[in-house]
This record gives C-alpha cells, sequence and structure tokens, in this order.
C-alpha cells in the first residue's frame, strides 16, 4: 500500500556527508550546572554518532522528564521531549511505525524505572530496536533531590530526611530480568568505556540499555566516588570483556572466580589461584549475566562495568513487518472495499 | 394446518436464556437474516459481566434483542413482543419488559425444580397460571432434540448445544423468514465438524417444522421490507465501524494506520478488528497500559502514522496527561472513548455518556481538543472518518464519544464506496526553511514536517514552545499568546462543522436536543408524538466542541428546551453556560439508554399534554 510517507522512509541510496561531532551540537546553551555528569555523556554520544553511517535525519532521540530528559534539546537531531516516564512508550510507536530511524533515549533513574518501570520492562521484553541511556544519579534532581527507585537504603534525601527506607533498584538485573538483548554499564568519569558501550549499544540490533553512574553535585555529589575515582576505580570496579579472565585491581592482582554460583574475589599472587581459575566473560550467556549484575550492591565485591549480555533476538518491528507481509503473501493485499463488506451483505436496488 | 397471516409493521423478539444457551448466536444469525431480507434491523445484545456466570441464576441470564421493521427502526425496541426463554431465569427476569398478550416460548426442561429454584420461582410459572395474560408456548425443546439426534454420533452436551437452533427456527418460521441465510452460516462454521453441522442444519429445519404443525402456533407475521436507500448494505456494530471508518481514513490520508490500545470492555472490538487487519499494512500495539496505548499511538503520530487510541472511561482517565501533551505538540491523533457506566470500574458492560465532562474538559492547563460523537452504530463509521479527517486537518487530538451501547448494537449500514469520501491528505513540509511552530493562516495547524526529512531536525516536546520557532520559552507574553492560538485553533474546526439541521416544527413550544446514542429513543419518540399531532421541534448533535454556528439561535428560539442524557446533564450544563439560558433536563442514569416511552412521558410531562 502506498503512503505518503514512503519516500522519506527508504531512502536507501542515500549519500551523506562525512559528518564531525560539530554536526550534532544543536547550538542551544546546554543549561545542566558546572560539573554534571551529563554534560561528558552528551559529548561522548555526539562522538560516537558520527560513526554510526547513518544520515543525521534519521536520527531521533525520545526523553521523559528530568536533568538528562533535556538532552535532545542539545542535538542537532530529531528530538521529542515527552512527559513523565513516558520516553519508551513514545518511542515504541514511534520505531514500529518508523523501523527506518535510529531511535534512542535519553532518560534516568526516576524517569525509567519509577513513573516509566511499566515501560520499561515492557519495551525491554518486546525488544524493539532502540537505545536506552539512562543517567543514573540515584536521586531526583530537576525536583530538587528526593529519593529515587535507585537511591540506596538509609540515604538522606530532602525526601528521607531520616534515611531511604527502600532497597534500591539493580538495574542491569531489571532489565535482564526483563529480558533485554543487551544490557551494559559504564560511568561518566570513564569518558573512552563510555564511547565503546555507547557504539556497541547502537551497533546491537535490538533493545540496548545503558545504565550510567551520573555524578549529580548539587543533590548527591561524590556517590560514585568510591568506586569511580582514579584512585577507586581499580581496586572496586572489574571490566567485564568477552571471552576474557574477570581481572581487576591496581596492580591487575585480583580476579573474580565462582565458587559453586557465587563470585568471590581471590588474589592472584599468592598461588593458591591463577588467571586460568577465574571467570571468563561470555555476553552470550543469560544466566552468567545475572550473577554478574548481583555483584552489583554487594560491597565485598568490585562493581561490574561493561557489557554484561549482548545476545541476538527478533526485534519486535520486524515481527510487525513478517506478520503483515505473511498475511499479504496468504491472503493478498487487502482490499478495502471488501473489508468494508465483510462476510455477508446484500443489495438494495 | 391452517394458519392465519397477520401484517405488522415492526417488531421486538427477545432472545434470552443462560449464559452459555448460544443466544447472542440465535439473535444476531436472526438479525442478519431479518436484515437481508429487507428490513431496517436494530440490535442490541445484553450479557453478564462474567464470562461465565453460574447456570440458572438471574445475573447469569443472556439475552440479544431485535427490533425490526418495514419502516426505519432506530433503537432495539422498547417493549417486547416475542420472548424466547429458554429457562426460567430468563423469562422472570425479561417478563417485566414483555408486552401484554406478548409471545413466549419457553424451553420446558429449563423450567424443573432446579431452575425454578435457581429462579426464585416458587412455583412453576408455565403451570400455575401467572401467564394467562400471555401467548404462552410451552415446547420439551430438549427432549425433541435428543430424539431427534439420538444415533447421530453427538455427545449429549453438542445435543443440548442445538437448543438454541430449534429455537431459531421457530422464530423463522413466526415471521415467514428463510432459512438459507443461516443455512449458510452452519454449512460454512461447521465445515470441519460434518456432524455438528448435518445435526443443526436439521434442527433448524424441525424447529421450523415443528411450529408449522403445532395446532398450538396459529398465527404467523409478515413484515414487509423497509424503504431503505438503494446500496450495498451490511449488518455492523458500533465498534466494528470505528475500526473500519478509521482504516478508511487512514486510506484517504494516504497514511499507514497505527493503534495503541489496551484491552477495556466494552472498546475491546475495536482491538480484535485492527489487529486482524495486517494484510491492509495496519499495525497495531497492544500496550503494557492505557498510557502506553496512547503515548505509542503519539509516537507514531510524529512518525507520520495516522495514530489511534481506543479506550473506555477509566482509560481515557489514565490518558489525559498524554492528551494535554498531543494538545502542546500539535500532532494528529483520534481518542475513541467507548462510554460506559462510571465512576471507577463502575459497570463494565452498560452504557452512559457521562464522559462528556472528561473529553471536554478533563486536562490540566488550556488544553481544548474537538470533541465529537456518533450517533448510532452505523454513524461511528462516519464520525471515525471524521475525527481523522479534522485531526489531520487542524493538528490536534479528536476525542470521538461512542458509548457501549452503540459499540455492541448493530443495524444494517449502507457501505459507502471509497470514491464517495474526500481525500484527506496531509501535507509534509520538506523545504528548508521549516519552522516547527509556523502556522497555516486558515486553520492555524502547524507546519508538520517528518522525522528521516534531510536538513528539518527540529526538537519538540511538552514544555512551552516560542511562537513560530517552537523553541522552549518561559516569556510570559509568549506563553499567553500560545494558549490563545491553541484554542483559536480548536475554534476554527467550526470551519468544518456543518450546521445542525432542525427537524420538527418551528412554532413548537419544546425544543429537544440530544447528542450521541441518544437519537434512537428521542427520535422514536418525538416521530410518535409529531404523528399524533403534537408539535414539537429536535435538533440531535454530534460536534459537541466546537458546537455548530446556528445552535444558539434555535436554543433562544424555543421558550423551553428539554435536554435527555444518559448523565445528569452535561450537555445540558455546557449549552447553559454558553447560551446563557436555563434548560430542562432528563437524566437516565441506569446503564441502559433510553427507552422512546420515557422520552415521551417527559415531554407530555413538560407540555402538560
Amino acid at each position: 500500500m502506498e503512503t505518503l510517507i514512503d519516500n522519506i522512509i527508504s531512502k536507501s541510496d542515500i549519500t551523506f556527508e562525512k559528518y564531525t561531532p560539530k554536526d550534532f551540537k544543536s547550538g542551544i546553551d546546554v543549561r545542566w550546572c558546572a560539573g554534571c555528569g551529563g554534560y561528558s555523556i552528551l559529548s561522548q554520544v555526539q562522538r560516537i554518532l558520527p560513526e554510526l553511517n547513518i544520515p543525521r535525519e534519521k536520527f531521533v532521540f525520545i526523553s521523559g522528564i528530568g536533568c538528562s530528559s533535556r538532552f535532545p534539546y542539545y542535538m542537532n537531531v530529531y528530538g521529542f521531549h515527552s512527559i513523565h516516564g513516558r520516553a519508551l512508550a513514545v518511542a515504541s510507536g514511534l520505531k514500529i511505525a518508523r523501523p527506518d530511524l535510529s531511535v534512542w533515549i535519553a532518560t534516568g533513574d526516576g524517569d525509567c524505572m519509577s513513573i516509566g518501570g511499566n515501560h520499561f520492562i515492557h519495551m525491554l521484553r518486546r525488544n524493539l530496536d532502540i537505545k536506552v541511556l539512562m543517567f543514573n544519579n540515584e536521586v531526583y534532581s530537576l525536583t530538587k533531590g528526593q529519593a529515587s527507585p535507585t537511591s540506596h537504603e538509609g540515604q538522606i534525601t530532602k525526601s528521607s530526611p531520616l534515611g531511604v527506607l527502600d532497597t534500591p533498584f539493580n538495574p542491569a538485573a531489571l532489565a535482564l530480568g526483563s529480558s533485554a538483548s543487551f544490557v551494559a554499564r559504564t560511568f561518566d568519569r570513564d569518558t573512552k568505556h563510555m564511547q565503546l558501550m555507547f557504539e556497541r549499544a547502537a551497533k546491537h540490533r535490538g533493545s540496548a540499555f545503558v545504565e550510567i553512574y551520573t555524578n549529580c553535585v548539587i543533590y548527591n555529589d561524590k556517590a560514585f566516588d568510591f568506586f569511580t575515582t582514579v584512585d577507586t576505580r581499580k581496586e572496586k570496579t572489574v571490566l567485564l570483556e568477552h571471552g576474557k579472565p574477570l581481572i581487576f585491581g591496581t596492580n591487575n592482582d585480583k580476579g573474580i572466580r565462582l565458587d559453586g554460583f557465587t563470585p568471590q574475589v581471590v588474589s592472584l599472587t599468592d598461588s593458591t589461584w591463577s588467571v586460568n581459575d577465574l571467570l571468563v566473560h561470555n555476553e552470550k550467556d543469560s544466566t552468567l549475566a545475572f550473577i554478574l549484575a548481583n555483584m552489583t550492591y554487594n560491597e565485598s565485591l568490585p562493581r561490574p562495568m561493561g557489557v554484561f549480555q549482548d545476545i541476538e533476538r527478533p526485534t519486535y518491528e520486524e515481527k510487525v513487518e513478517y506478520q503483515i507481509q505473511r498475511e499479504i503473501e496468504l491472503k493478498g493485499e487487502g482490499d478495502i472495499e471488501k473489508l468494508m463488506r465483510g462476510f455477508e451483505y446484500w443489495e438494495i436496488s | 394446518m391452517e394458519k392465519q397471516v397477520r401484517y405488522l409493521d415492526e417488531v421486538t423478539i427477545r432472545f434470552a436464556g443462560d449464559s452459555g444457551d448460544g443466544m447472542q448466536l440465535s439473535g444476531s444469525q436472526f438479525s442478519d437474516t431479518s436484515a437481508s431480507t429487507g428490513n431496517d434491523v436494530n440490535t442490541f445484545p445484553d450479557y453478564p459481566s462474567e464470562i461465565r456466570a453460574p447456570e440458572g441464576t438471574l445475573y447469569g441470564v443472556s439475552a440479544y434483542q431485535v427490533h425490526f421493521g418495514s419502516k426505519l427502526v432506530k433503537t432495539p425496541g422498547d417493549k417486547i413482543d416475542v420472548l424466547i426463554a429458554m429457562n426460567a431465569a430468563s423469562l422472570k427476569v425479561n417478563l417485566p419488559n414483555l408486552k401484554k398478550n406478548g409471545i413466549i416460548i419457553a424451553n420446558t426442561s429449563g423450567f424443573s425444580d432446579k431452575y425454578l429454584k435457581l429462579a426464585k420461582y416458587e412455583s412453576n410459572p408455565l403451570e400455575d397460571g401467572s401467564l394467562k395474560d400471555y401467548d404462552l408456548h410451552v415446547i420439551d425443546i430438549n427432549s425433541i432434540v435428543e430424539k431427534e439426534l439420538a444415533g447421530s454420533g453427538l455427545t449429549p452436551k453438542n445435543i443440548d448445544r442445538t437448543k438454541n437452533i430449534f429455537a431459531l427456527g421457530i422464530a423463522y418460521w413466526l415471521f415467514n423468514m428463510p432459512l438459507d441465510y443461516t443455512q449458510k452460516w452452519i454449512e460454512k462454521k461447521f465445515s470441519k465438524k460434518p456432524e455438528v453441522r448435518d445435526a443443526n442444519l436439521k434442527v433448524l429445519k424441525l424447529g421450523w417444522e415443528y411450529a408449522e404443525n403445532s395446532p398450538d402456533f396459529k398465527y404467523r407475521y409478515r413484515i414487509s421490507s423497509a424503504k431503505l436507500e438503494p446500496g450495498t448494505y451490511r449488518n455492523i456494530t458500533g465498534n466494528e465501524a470505528v475500526a473500519l471508518g478509521m482504516v478508511v481514513a487512514a486510506r484517504k490520508a494516504k497514511l499507514p494506520l497505527f493503534l495503541g490500545s489496551y484491552p477495556i470492555t466494552p472498546a475491546t472490538e475495536i482491538l480484535h478488528h485492527i489487529s486482524g487487519y495486517k494484510q491492509y499494512g495496519i499495525k497495531h500495539l497492544q500496550a503494557e497500559d492505557e498510557i502506553a496505548g496512547i503515548c505509542s499511538a503519539i509516537g507514531a503520530a510524529y512518525g507520520g502514522a495516522l495514530g489511534l487510541t481506543t479506550t473506555s472511561g477509566p482509560g481515557l482517565s489514565l490518558k489525559v496527561e498524554a492528551i494535554g501533551m498531543a494538545v502542546m505538540l500539535e500532532l494528529p491523533l483520534v481518542i475513541v472513548d467507548v462510554q460506559r457506566a462510571g465512576p471507577s470500574t463502575g459497570m463494565p458492560t452498560k452504557t452512559e455518556q457521562a464522559d462528556l465532562f472528561i473529553a471536554l474538559f478533563g486536562r490540566h492547563g488550556e488544553a481544548p481538543v474537538p470533541v465529537i460523537a456518533a450517533i448510532t452504530a452505523s454513524d461511528c463509521f462516519q464520525m471515525a472518518f471524521e475525527a481523522a479527517r479534522i485531526a489531520l486537518k487542524y493538528m490536534t487530538p479528536v476525542i470521538l464519544l461512542t458509548d457501549g451501547y452503540l459499540g455492541q448494537s448493530s443495524e444494517p449500514w449502507r457501505i459507502p464506496k471509497l470514491s464517495e469520501l474526500p481525500d484527506i491528505s496531509p501535507t509534509f513540509y520538506t523545504e528548508p526553511d521549516y519552522q516547527p511552530y509556523k502556522r497555516d493562516p486558515e486553520t492555524l495547524a502547524r507546519l508538520w514536517a517528518l522525522p528521516g526529512t534531510k536538513g528539518l531536525e527540529h526538537r519538540i516536546g511538552g514544555l512551552e514552545k516560542e511562537d513560530i520557532t517552537g523553541l522552549v520559552s518561559h516569556d510570559p507574553l509568549n506563553h499567553q499568546k500560545m494558549v490563545e492560538l491553541r484554542a483559536q485553533k480548536v475554534e476554527r474546526v467550526i470551519q468544518d462543522v456543518p450546521d445542525v439541521e432542525l427537524w420538527g416544527d418551528e412554532d413548537a413550544e419544546l425544543l429537544l436536543i440530544g447528542w450521541g446514542s441518544t437519537y434512537g429513543a428521542i427520535k422514536t419518540a418525538f416521530d410518535k408524538l409529531r404523528n399524533e399531532g403534537v408539535k414539537l421541534a429536535y435538533i440531535h448533535l454530534k460536534y459537541l466542541n466546537p458546537l455548530p454556528k446556528n445552535l444558539g439561535g434555535f436554543i433562544h428560539k424555543f421558550p423551553k428546551v428539554l435536554v435527555p442524557e444518559n448523565n445528569l446533564g452535561q450537555l445540558k450544563f455546557v449549552l447553559q453556560g454558553k447560551y446563557l439560558k436555563e434548560l430542562m433536563g432528563l437524566h437516565k442514569i441506569q446503564g441502559q439508554t433510553f427507552r422512546a416511552y420515557e422520552i415521551e412521558a417527559k415531554i407530555k410531562e413538560v407540555l402538560n399534554i
């Protein structure tokens, strides 16, 4: 069926210039606080988009509400600043209607996992080809400092003066539990790692969820310092790299091994364990992904960073197209006048 | 057997039984046969909210009412002429609506001690003389079909299931109707189960022959064909008509259709229909909730699809914030609310018109949207098309109000040809001088550019927009300007609202004003009283925001104005506020639409006649 948007959708022979990061800057003043982790995220996104070989007009950034959700205004692409929590629902409709677009979400821990939690889990299980960048600062910032679904137990905020009572969400585990095909984690201080994760997410075919620990200088400053500063990083984080053993420590002198299903830190310097005993990361192993995600709030273990899982399964929009094509093959392209007549009709003259 | 034939203009027949007795099937087959013989038909199914209510109980009664006639019938009928009662409970529930001397066809096996007890009868009404004012036909349908189908290979359960077809055969005999429509249906439906097919064909004929040969049935009735406009016809429910209206609108708009919807009674059939239209290239998402239903439709509209979301009252409540967003974004969107009795969960399967206020006013901030309403099942097609046309022309969300009654009732529909319908395709902007909030001077619709258009990258969102550029703006005067522009745009929809037609007598004392699904009952009462010589005027509204230009003049012209509604006076409130005149209301909130005699009684009271 021909429609008015066909030629906008299918410009397969399109030629486009080689972009630079500057081409993706909208020119609007960025209004995050000085020192906000958002700046770094924005720069890394602008740095990787030119590398993706996608015409600029095919990118759409959609957001909800919160500091992170100002993101689309700063990007020189199509942008849609929706309402609180609904970015993923808006994006789902757009991606189903327009599979030709590269659809990205900028969201935060409150927007994505609290008010938008339902859309989050359902978008991931459907595996729509949408990239979700979740700025996790463990606090509501735009509303000036309330507890968020990732605030830790006991955290003092304006809405929890005596300490947060809730158990925090573990975003990576929640995403995996929602059957996300791609789940990764990175942090605002490590620009190279962020770029790598964004690029991996972009190239993954299907839903990609990237959690980014993002410092909020005003309402939750230094919340991640205990594992993200240059001094703490090596001892308190472990990089997940496909096919490689989990090694960490200032001198690469520690590793993670599995004791049954339980990860434990082992020293590589005493002669008990060697690299051969360590857990080797496999992005295709969903069981392992859960084990790694569950290391997150365990203080005796380093915080995993990197791709927890990257598996292939058909995307929702592909399946929609497939059903349409199969029906057309079986029944022929629909004749609307026949549809209107229905099963039984009669003539009156 | 010599039978006397009687001629009638119109008849209301009600098939009633247990939820599992197949009454919906008998009713819809009777209705289709009647329509295909040229009668005008109006039907209404009436079933419990429970999927399988306990057998034989009063609240488990399922019924299907068919009103058919040689003149145009506009309602499913006030009082019943013929009641088919498959058990005691169905007799008890429906008897109060049966006309005096009306026909009862009762299946005796549904009146055993067990069923009498469940229906809370102390003695058997078929035997105790309490039905002496009716034309009672007592038939042991179960024994007849059991005897006939013994040795057919059917299980006793399957044999029992044919009793509704036997009753249907009697009804066809009673009204001189052909069996072939249902015979064809049975052949198709059970083509893979020959023993079931043959049993049903046999029993259908058996019912017909039973009545023909029974001395108990002395009269047959004949209803001649109605005078309908020439064309191709079919029976259609309001929900299917909405689905088709949107499919056709998308075709005439040259856009793909996208439905985002969450299951909710009584709107779900629209989702069922549209999800089956894959070969027409139509996409849908059964969303995780009502909010995702509308937000996904907005996302699809942003991408250039014709966005649709369908729901009922509780769902509309949840969609309110997103409708406000669509107002701000100025994207086309159709929201269909198949109203049901509220508030809260209310009575999900029962009809009401009490969502007018939420449709007109239920948003924070100044967020006007066009609101229109369908008046009959087949009009749902026209109004769905109209909602899409307005949404695309003015770049605005549009709310279409139907209700549980319209959604489920059916009537013959003259199928329009695609060529009879206007082209409603929008224009997408592609020139490099694009400004997202630059407007068409005539409609005030903003210019629409789609993602994927080179060089037109821009940002939109729920924050207030600067006039023309669409950049975020907190400027006080700009906000006032934008609020006013959005309001003016919706007011300009009046250019597309036809003047209302005044029916009846210009010099009447009383003007009736209705909206939506009350049309059938009001029009029936209005016609009846005018035939009796009463002077009356009547206007029925389909456009609720903006209201038709010429409406105010009529409201002031007549000394008295009566506004019957299935709510506590919501349209009355709106009209009084707008036209500054005190009006009278008639408010029925019983989960049922009006009956014509209720309107008639009120008119007589008002006019003192």
